[in-house]
């Protein structure tokens, strides 16, 4: 599919998204507390979103920054729910 | 257009929801055992629902000329129960020779727990002792990739599996190469928010064109749209897909598939 076609179907669509998440880290910082490691993980997949090399695969790179890495089952399940972003061990 | 929608948790629909995937082009409609929003207390439980889903959800569908299949088992949500676990597997042989069963499903992981694991694999036995085709679901977000590398692992060590009978649910960007690289069918959900948008779900089919995929809404009780299917085959032909793809891919790759059940009918 040509370039200019791709962008005459999904750039307004796009667009929005982008002003959207722009929205929402702008509502996280009014709110009052702190970050949680939902939000540095977020910003850590905004900055995996710009970021050149590794082929066009933009997607599959902010989703493996939300991804648990480790391999080996936990011992109990904490919840049913995932929350979208593994919590590593902070320090 | 035609497509049988191959993932779709029809008793938690109404009647109005098997009346627009049959005017938009649904020729069969398959139904795996899932977690109810809440936990059963007993395996007496699971033997109503395995009723409803082989009895009298069928007839549901047939007032709508829908063909209508299911897959058993106990849901990887409430496998922290062992108890009940073993107790629901065990009532499964009873209804596998039902004739709208096609395997066992959709077994998987949740939160990738040992429990969790431990009823995975005696599903995975059960399946190969009754030869039977799975239908396996992948964790949801931070837990697929993880979920999806142990599931593999699994099926992969055990040598009464044929990979070509099993489908892998759930994939996205970044599990779906693994999935077909190990031989295994992969199915892509179209589901709001915690799944696949149908723009993705096309950019993945165009990075794996001939694949062993299928597409499916997995509409239940929560926020889903049992005409995510029709709804993508659309956006594929804005794209410039022809009906002829789009008819391999949402019609003639889950016949090839369900083929495999002695239960499947094909439908006309």
């Amino acid at each position: 599919m040509q370039r200019s076609k791709v962008l005459d179907l999904y750039f307004v669509d796009a667009r929005s998204r982008l002003i959207d998440i722009a929205a929402f880290l702008d509502r996280v910082e009014r709110a009052e507390g702190d970050d949680d490691y939902r939000v540095r993980t977020f910003r850590e997949a905004l900055r995996a979103l710009v970021a050149e090399g590794n082929g066009s695969k933009r997607a599959e790179r902010v989703l493996m920054v939300f991804s648990d890495p480790t391999l080996e089952p936990v011992e109990l399940a904490e919840g049913k729910a995932a929350t979208g972003t593994w919590r590593r061990a902070e320090g | 257009m035609r497509y049988i929608e191959p993932h779709a948790h029809m008793v938690s629909r109404t009647t109005d929801d098997y009346e627009a995937i049959v005017l938009a082009g649904c020729k069969a409609v398959c139904e795996p055992a899932f977690w109810a929003g809440f936990d059963r207390g007993s395996g007496e439980g699971f033997r109503d629902y395995f009723a409803q889903l082989t009895e009298h959800e069928p007839k549901r569908a047939a007032k709508y000329l829908l063909p209508h299949y299911c897959w058993l088992c106990i849901n990887p949500k409430e496998s922290e129960n062992l108890a009940l676990a073993d107790e629901v597997l065990s009532l499964i042989p009873e209804f596998l020779d039902r004739p709208g069963v096609l395997g066992i499903g959709e077994i998987g992981l949740n939160r990738n727990s040992r429990n969790e694991v431990a009823v995975f694999e005696k599903h995975v036995d059960l399946a190969a002792c009754h030869n039977q085709l799975i239908l396996v679901h992948t964790p949801h977000l931070e837990d697929k990739r993880k979920g999806t590398h142990i599931i593999l692992d699994i099926l992969k060590n055990d040598n009464r599996i044929d990979p070509s009978r099993v489908l892998i649910d759930h994939v996205e960007e970044h599990t779906v190469g693994m999935v077909l690289d190990a031989g295994f069918w992969g199915g892509i959900t179209l589901y709001p928010e915690s799944k696949c948008t149908p723009a993705r779900a096309i950019d993945i089919l165009e990075h794996h064109a001939g694949g062993n995929l299928w597409m499916n809404c997995a509409c239940d009780w929560g926020h889903s749209d049992p005409l995510a299917v029709p709804k993508t085959c659309l956006e594929m032909r804005r794209r410039g897909h022809d009906k002829d793809e789009i008819d391999h891919l949402v019609f003639q790759n889950p016949v090839r598939f369900l083929s495999q059940s002695p239960h499947f009918i094909v439908p006309s």
